[in-house]
Order: structure tokens, then C-alpha cells, then sequence
């Protein structure tokens, strides 16, 4: 594995070795011993075209953990810069010494764009390109799921996921439509007809526009956050009634069934997709989620570092 | 000078199949037979086939205004190498091709390029903007006589505006070419709207945007009497629409380009924006209509949509890129190889929808005329069994941005005559200029 661009780039071995190392490097972190020398010496440099702080400190505590040095770039504004600056800003990031360069970007495919451009030669991790995917959080979702229902579990296919919202700008559910699927789990998508991708049929996984006709028969939630712009462009007519048909509010919540879990990759936007007492609710997993994605993009990052074998390296610091 | 001018094409393929000697005197077809006596520049032409130069009427060339993409000369090179001795040059330069003066201005430089015909397609709207006609009167009276407005580029998308446009025209015989895009249902599209999009996260381009403005349009047409032309057709909706409308026997024609004939949304999968253009590639189903057709005569013409761009506009993520692709140097043996070659059309069509017809719809007098004693030798001589292969560094327009490059392609042009004088032979400018 060069790169991680897409959970398609995966297959199921991949994806489950990922999984396995976050929990190894869990074990291994868990005491004392909160960094690993695993990466000295390497560079990683975060190059962020849009603000995702949460996204962006998770990257950088799990470069350092593993002893890696780490570099941050951003760029300025949130808009779609010019290209050129994308392969311009890249081949510096070279120069420096990039080993790994992890990319958040707003338009769908700039990672590829990176990885297959031959602009640079170093391994690209797509921290979310557009409304393509972002296969780390689909990774630090599965690993969450994992831990609920089985933290060695190799088939999911005991699970019915439902997966709420935007679907069709949604970069996070394409790559976690992609992975749990791939990994047998059941998942229905649930969203009004306008945020349903054309030819979703093609992805493999049941549709719905009614939340409530199975919620009780869900073992995972997941919640997908819903930019209120939409409505301006008549995804739908408002808010209130965005919420009404597909949030998940306090009687929805009582629906689910024992031991179902509530995911949200945030930021929230509570009172909208999701009510304040679901979020803070003990079926939330929310903050797990963001412990989780360390662990996850330590594992990524080791996987295309190479590091060496964690089990004669560990612990040691 | 007084000298006469003679080529004569040796034992060249007529486009009935026989083979023949055909000589060229003073601009014209002089003889064609069985055999004629060496005279004046001798081209072997064994196995080689002469077609009536192709015509474009889909071109930009650039000039004014983004001359490091494209000029005049260079594309009336592309066009030559190409087998064109026609080209239309479409009115998105900067300034716009919306006075009499932008028009006669690249008119001139045709003529100084002397490579082939240069005709200025003039803008509808003012600065294309949609919202005022621009002075298609001036620009028909001018020295370059447009005959074709278009605001290609951009849609004219207000239905009263189109319909004024196409009544206007009417005085001159004039023809309004239009890119059909419904410009709410297609903002920020970036591809075909489809399952690869969705999969790509790309904003989708509905089929719908275009069918609903061609089926708009044709019916506007039809209520004011109207000829209407429609620019690059790119789906199967667009086909069943205009077969539809030529049964009731309304004035339309339509044009399909040579990558919408072979080229589909699967190739957005490797997010190169070497394949963004538009409208967006399609379908297989799509282009399995267009190329059903281009043959049975629902479609009339090819046309390039030959659209260069410098090297850094392509050269970035698929959302910052600029759209279009170069066609001039590609267009016959694409069109070749999906049609002929696979046996979807005849030689005989192949003329049509490359030459004859573009001239006839825009009344170019001097281009598609038939390959008869009296004809002006405007004349492409291809080799049907070239087997090509693409590199986008051979090519002679500035635009680098063929999709094409290392693709293997049948059929080839060899050599291009102009009114009598070979401007490409073997595949190379002869630096001959018309004056
Ligand atoms: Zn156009």
C-alpha cells in the first residue's frame, strides 16, 4: 500500500490489518508510555486547503505519538485555490523532505490528483477531498463499531447500519458506505430524495427515504451533519423540517434498540440532525470517535511509513 | 504572375473507389482519368483516398485575447494537418466576437494565415452575457459575412432573447448555432450526472440540461420559422429529441464532436482533467445514440469543438480545470475508426457530415463541393490503413490537451491542398501561403 486515497484502494485484508495495528498501538500506548519511536526520523506534513482543525490535530497527535516530525500547512482561505498552487505548494512539500503528506482539500479527487500526478513521490493520505471520501474517519468509524460489537470481530455481517443525511455531499458516507459494506455489514441509507446520489443503486446498499420504518432494527446510527446552506439551494425547505423527517431527536433515540450505538464524524450541528440530549446521550459514541481517530491514523500512517515490527519496537521510550 | 500551377494526385482513390489521376490546374479540379501525363508537382497517391476538404464549423481559435493558447495561425495549422481547408472560429475570444470589428479582425488574420478558410462565427448577446442581441447586422454586412451566431461557451438560455435571435437572422439566411445548457440546472456541474459521478463526488451535469434547451429551442424555431443549429449533441435524450423534430420536418440541424463519439464518463475515474469538457462525456448508451445518429442522419455534421488551453490549466485538481479538449488534429481518425472503419457508415457520409454539409449550413460556397472537373481543389487526401498513434507533442496547435494521447487510432491525413496549393504534404506545412 502507497497511498490511501479511497477505501476502494482496500481490500478487506488491508482494511482489517489497519484495524488490528490502531488496536495493537492502543495496547501499546495505553500505560505509561504514550509515544512510540517508530517514525523518527520521518517527516509528515498535514497540508490543509480547508479548515478542519479537528481533523488536522488528529493527524498531528498521531504523527507524534509515533515519533515522526511534523509539519503543518495551510493554506489561506477555504476556497478552491488554483490548481497550480496545488502541484506548486506539493512539489515544495517534496523538496522538504515530505515522506507522507496528508491532504484535506475541497475539491473531489485532489489526492488522486497528488498521488497519481507525478508531482511528488511521497505517500499521500487523503484526509478528505470534496464530497469524494475520507477514508480514515470510514476507518476510525469501523474501528469504533469494532470495539462495541466485537474488538477482534473479521465479519460485520451481524450488523444493520443506518447512515442519516447528506449522503449525496457527503464524503464520509461514501467511504463508510464502501467499508462496512465491504466488510459485510448491512447498511441502509437513509436521506430525503434530494440528498440521494443518481445510481446509488450501483453502490450496493438498500435506500430509504422514511427514518422511522426500521429504526428499531439498527445496531449503528450514524448520523451525518447537514450544512444548513442546503436549504438555501432547496435540498430541502428548512430546518425545522430537515429535522422533523431525518434528525435524530429524543423519541427517535428511544426507538433504538438495546445496545444500538449513535455516531456523528462532527462537528454537530445539535438541534438540526441530531438533538442535544441524543448527542450527549450514553448511546453516543462521539467522543470515541475522535480518541478512536488517533489510533486509526497512527495505524495508516504506519502501514505506508513502514515502520518496523511494532511487537520488537514497542514501548521503549 | 501568369505561370499555371499544377499538381497532379497519382493514382489516387475517388470517392466512388475507382482509382484515378486527378491534376490540378489554377486553383481547380482541371482532369480526372485513367491515366494523365506527369505535370507539374507530382504526389503518389497509391492507396490513398481524396475527400473534399473537412469543414469545421466548431473551432476556438483564441485570437483575440489568450494567444498563448491558441492564434489564428497556429490553429489554421492544427486545421490543416487535420484535412480541413474550413474553419469557423467561435466568438468566446476576448473581446468577443460581438462587433463588426472583433469579426473582420480575425477574418484578416485567416486570410494573412492563408492556410485555409477562417470564418468568425459572431456572438448572439453582447459580451455573450445573455441579456442584449449584439450587432448581428453589422457583423453579417461586414467584409467577413457571418452567417453563424453563437454564444458557444454559454447558453442563450432566455427563451425571449433566443427567440428574437432566431427571427433576426432570418433577413440574411443566418443560423443560430446553440450550446444547449440550461445554466440553474448545471451550476457548478463538473460531469456527466450519472453513478460515476456520484461515486466521484463530482457535481453532476444532468442530460436533462441540454435536452430541455434543444427541445426548447426547436420548437422556438419551428414557431417563428427559424433555421436553428445545435452545438456538440451529447446524449441519447438529444438524439430522440432532434430524430423527432426532423420527422415533422422542422429546419434543424445538429453536430456531434469526434470524443463524444468514442470517449465516456468512465474515463473521469482517474480524476485526469484532461477529460473535462463541455458538455461532459457521457455514457455508452449515450454514445452508442450518437454514433446511430451521426449515421442514420439524425446528426448532420461533425464538429470539433477544438478547444486548446494552455498546459497549467489542465495541469491541477479536476474542479480547477479549465473544460475542453483539442480535436482539429484527431477528428478523422476518430471519425474514421468509430464509423467507417467499424462499419457504422459509408465513405460517402463521411463527406457529408465532414464537408459537405458544414458548408452548406454555413454557406460556405467554396468548401464541399464535389470532386468534379470545375471544382475549387479544396482537398484533404487521407490513408484509411495509417495505424496512428497520439502523442500530443506532435501536434501543431498550441493546446496540448488531447485525451488522445497514446491511443491508437485508424486512418490518417496526409496531405491538405487549399485552393489549388498543398499546405501539408506528408503530414508537414509545406510553408505554403495562399495570399
Ligand atoms: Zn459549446
Amino acid at each position: 500500500m502507497k497511498h490511501l486515497l479511497s477505501i476502494h484502494d482496500l481490500s478487506v485484508e488491508q482494511a482489517l490489518d489497519i484495524l488490528d495495528t490502531a488496536a495493537q498501538l492502543e495496547g501499546l500506548t495505553s500505560g505509561a508510555v504514550k509515544k512510540l519511536p517508530t517514525l523518527r526520523g520521518r517527516t509528515v506534513v498535514n497540508l490543509f486547503f480547508e479548515d478542519s482543525t479537528r481533523t488536522r490535530l488528529s493527524f498531528e497527535s498521531a504523527a507524534k505519538r509515533l515519533s515522526a516530525d511534523v509539519t503543518n500547512f495551510t493554506a489561506k482561505g477555504s476556497s478552491v485555490s488554483k490548481g497550480e498552487s496545488l502541484k506548486d505548494t506539493a512539489q515544495t512539500l517534496q523538496a522538504m523532505g515530505a515522506d507522507a503528506i496528508v491532504i484535506r482539500h475541497p475539491a473531489s479527487g485532489a489526492a488522486n490528483r497528488l498521488a497519481e500526478s507525478g508531482w511528488v513521490s511521497s505517500a499521500i493520505i487523503n484526509a478528505g477531498d470534496g464530497t469524494h471520501e475520507h477514508p480514515t474517519q470510514a476507518l476510525l468509524d469501523a474501528f469504533t463499531i469494532r470495539k462495541h460489537f466485537g474488538p477482534t470481530m473479521r465479519d460485520f455481517s451481524s450488523l444493520k447500519v443506518a447512515i442519516v443525511g447528506d449522503i449525496l455531499h457527503s464524503r464520509v458516507a461514501r467511504s463508510n458506505i464502501a467499508l462496512l459494506q465491504m466488510l459485510g455489514a448491512k447498511v441502509t441509507v437513509i436521506a430525503p430524495p434530494t440528498l440521494i446520489p443518481l445510481g446509488i443503486e450501483e453502490w450496493g446498499a438498500p435506500f430509504s427515504y422514511d427514518f422511522d420504518s426500521e429504526l428499531e432494527e439498527f445496531d449503528v446510527v450514524m448520523m451525518l451533519r447537514v450544512q444548513l446552506e442546503r436549504m438555501n439551494e432547496s435540498f430541502f425547505p428548512n430546518g425545522r423540517e430537515y429535522s422533523r423527517g431525518y434528525g435524530l431527536d429524543e423519541s427517535r433515540l428511544a426507538r433504538l434498540k438495546p445496545g444500538a450505538i449513535v455516531m456523528h464524524p462532527g462537528p454537530m450541528n445539535r438541534g438540526l440532525e441530531i438533538s442535544a440530549a441524543s448527542a450527549d446521550s450514553i448511546r453516543s459514541v462521539v467522543v470515541e470517535q475522535v480518541a478512536n481517530g488517533v489510533l486509526v491514523r497512527m495505524a495508516v500512517l504506519y502501514q505506508l511509513l513502514g515502520g518496523p515490527d511494532l511487537n520488537s519496537t514497542g514501548g521503549t521510550q | 504572375m501568369s505561370t499555371t500551377h499544377e499538381i497532379l494526385l497519382k493514382s489516387v482513390t475517388l470517392p466512388d473507389g475507382s482509382t484515378s489521376d486527378l491534376l490540378i490546374r489554377d486553383g481547380k479540379i482541371a482532369e480526372i482519368s485513367s491515366t494523365l501525363p506527369t505535370a507539374g508537382e507530382v504526389i503518389e497517391c497509391v492507396g490513398l483516398r481524396v475527400l473534399p476538404g473537412f469543414v469545421d464549423l466548431h473551432t476556438h481559435l483564441r485570437e483575440p485575447g489568450k494567444e498563448n493558447a491558441e492564434t489564428v495561425l497556429t490553429g489554421s495549422q492544427a486545421a490543416v494537418r487535420g484535412g480541413y481547408t474550413a474553419l469557423s472560429a467561435m466568438a468566446n475570444t476576448n473581446p468577443v466576437a460581438d462587433t463588426a470589428g472583433v469579426v473582420e479582425q480575425v477574418w484578416r488574420l485567416g486570410i494573412e494565415a492563408g492556410l485555409c478558410e477562417v470564418f468568425p462565427i459572431g456572438a448572439v448577446s453582447e459580451g455573450l452575457e445573455g441579456v442584449k442581441l449584439a450587432e448581428i447586422g453589422a457583423m453579417a454586412n461586414s467584409a467577413a459575412k457571418v452567417r453563424i451566431f453563437s454564444d458557444d461557451g454559454k447558453c442563450v438560455s432566455d427563451a425571449l432573447l433566443m427567440r428574437r435571435a432566431l427571427e433576426y437572422v432570418k433577413s440574411f439566411d443566418g443560423v443560430i448555432a446553440q450550446h444547449a445548457q440550461e445554466p440553474r440546472l448545471t451550476e457548478n456541474a463538473q460531469m456527466n450526472e450519472g453513478p460515476v459521478a456520484s461515486e466521484l463526488g463530482l457535481a453532476g451535469w444532468p442530460a436533462v440540461a441540454e435536452e430541455s434547451i434543444i427541445a426548447r429551442d426547436i420548437l422556438l424555431a419551428h414557431s417563428v420559422g427559424s433555421r436553428l443549429h445545435i452545438c456538440h449533441l451529447s446524449t441519447k435524450g438529444s438524439v430522440e429529441i432532434v430524430r423527432w423534430a426532423k420527422s415533422q420536418g422542422m429546419a434543424v440541424t445538429a453536430e456531434v464532436t469526434p470524443h463524444h463519439l468514442i470517449l465516456t464518463d468512465e474515463a473521469a475515474r482517474s480524476y485526469d482533467p484532461i477529460y473535462k469538457v463541455n458538455p461532459p462525456l457521457r455514457t455508452q448508451a449515450d454514445v452508442d445514440a450518437l454514433r446511430a445518429g451521426l449515421a442514420d442522419g439524425t446528426i448532420d455534421i461533425v464538429a470539433t469543438d477544438h478547444a486548446p488551453h494552455p498546459g497549467e490549466d489542465k495541469d491541477c485538481e479536476w474542479a480547477s480545470a479549465a473544460l475542453g479538449m483539442v480535436g482539429l488534429e484527431t477528428a478523422f481518425s476518430i471519425v474514421y475508426t468509430t464509423m467507417v472503419e467499424s462499419g457504422l457508415m459509408s465513405w460517402q457520409r463521411l463527406i457529408e457530415v465532414m464537408s459537405v454539409k458544414p458548408a452548406e449550413i454555413g454557406g460556405y460556397a467554396n468548401q464541399g463541393q464535389e470532386i468534379s472537373i470545375g471544382s475549387i481543389a479544396n482537398l484533404t487526401i487521407v490513408d484509411p490503413k495509417a495505424e496512428r498513434v497520439i502523442d500530443r507533442n506532435d501536434l501543431f496547435s498550441k493546446g496540448k490537451n488531447t485525451p488522445f494521447h497514446g491511443s491508437h487510432l485508424r486512418g490518417d491525413v496526409v496531405h491538405t491542398i487549399f485552393r489549388g496549393k498543398v499546405v501539408l504534404r506528408d503530414q508537414e506545412m509545406t510553408g505554403v501561403v495562399h495570399e
